[in-house]
């Protein structure tokens, strides 16, 4: 019987899986809701992620005062360019919003404007935060400065790899469902992106407020 | 019928499914609203509005209390900070990320709360014992330290 299921498994749907051994029906949870394995499995990712931000908010929270006689977080942030990033990113994240409803509404070409404009906030996003960093290092305020430096760069830097990868993605669905249009397995990676894309403002929620605003304070 | 359609499959699955959204249609459909009532898709223009308008104002008060140095006291302006902050973490995830006790069965909650748990451990036990690390190994005060060479 086992021999049986074992057979019939590679290949073959979950449903003729479990027809060929009743025992194992127990455990194809998916069989009655096929995109929810994959949302909670990525939502278990992002909790990951949030903990190895949290271990860089962490290392920021110990080192974001150990200047080493350089400059120090009071003279170097500019809050309104902070104040733009923030509006990009929370704009972006808005607009991916609407991508979301018009994929619920079936309709492509509402789905793939929306998801350009985020692209373009996000690429915007990034262009001024790589600004900022060229200025900093153009300073003599680069990471190897201070340990303070060094955990910005490292917090502030990890979170900008994950909007341009973000960003890659964003691009790669586009093209996805330009040529396959919204099946459900587009939908479904829509969604993953979007909680990823939301999660990210939600890291820059702590960024600006920890890093940025906190940051400035006597 | 649309029930074969193994979800999290890879790339394979896309002919596949292709055909079940030209033929089946009404199938389909059925199967939207199962797949979207797992975790996602509840999303209304509405709800996206709300969290979109609440966190323009959580962002535009924390910038406002620090450029405008509208509280004085530096503690009570970084508690201010935080709370803030906090606030619009539960707003985004609530209007933006969609969670709530019954997402994906409970399941996005219990693995939020232990992220928690874990998140704050890590914070204030890096930042508790740090700071006494150096309260303890350091003679010297954050002052002198800034002026060494």
């Amino acid at each position: 019987m086992s021999e049986a299921a074992a057979l019939a498994q590679p290949g073959s749907t979950p449903r003729a899986a479990a027809a060929a051994a009743p025992a194992a029906h127990d455990f194809l949870v998916r069989d009655h809701h096929p995109g929810n394995g994959t949302l909670l499995g990525f939502w278990l990712y992002l909790m990951s992620d949030c903990l190895i931000f949290a271990c860089l908010f962490a290392c920021y929270g110990v080192l974001g005062r150990s200047v080493d006689g350089g400059p120090t977080a009071a003279e170097l942030f500019e809050l309104p360019v902070v104040a733009l990033n923030t509006a990009l990113l929370l704009l972006s994240s808005i607009t991916y919003g609407f991508a979301v409803i018009q994929m619920q509404r079936r309709r492509r070409g509402g789905t793939l404007a929306w998801l350009a404009l985020t692209a373009l906030l996000g690429a915007g996003f990034v262009a001024v935060e790589l600004n900022e960093f060229a200025h900093l290092i153009g300073e003599g305020a680069g990471p190897q400065r201070s340990a303070f430096l060094s955990s910005f760069f490292t917090l502030v830097g990890t979170h900008g790899l994950h909007v341009s990868f973000g960003i890659v993605w964003l691009l790669t669905l586009m093209a996805q469902v330009a040529r396959h249009g919204l099946s459900a397995a587009n939908r479904r990676r829509l969604m993953c992106l979007s909680m990823f894309w939301h999660f990210l403002d939600v890291v820059w929620i702590g960024v600006f407020t920890f890093v940025y605003l906190m940051g400035v304070l006597p | 019928m649309s029930q074969s359609d193994p979800g999290p499959a890879g790339p394979a699955a896309l002919p596949h499914e292709r055909q079940a959204a030209g033929v089946h249609g009404g199938d389909q459909d059925e199967h939207d609203d199962h797949d979207d009532e797992g975790g996602a898709s509840h999303a209304t223009l509405r709800g996206y509005l709300t969290g979109f308008f609440l966190s323009v104002a959580l962002t535009a008060l924390p910038f406002w209390l620090v450029m405008g140095k509208v509280i004085g006291n530096p503690g009570m302006l970084a508690g201010a900070l935080l709370a803030l902050g906090a606030v619009q973490i539960v707003v985004h995830m609530v209007y933006f990320l969609h969670m709530d006790s019954r997402s994906e069965g409970g399941w996005n909650m219990l693995a939020l709360l232990f992220t928690v748990v874990l998140l704050v451990i890590t914070l204030s036990g890096s930042i508790w014992v740090m700071f006494h690390l150096n309260q303890n190994m350091m003679p010297m005060s954050p002052q002198q330290m800034r002026n060494m060479p």
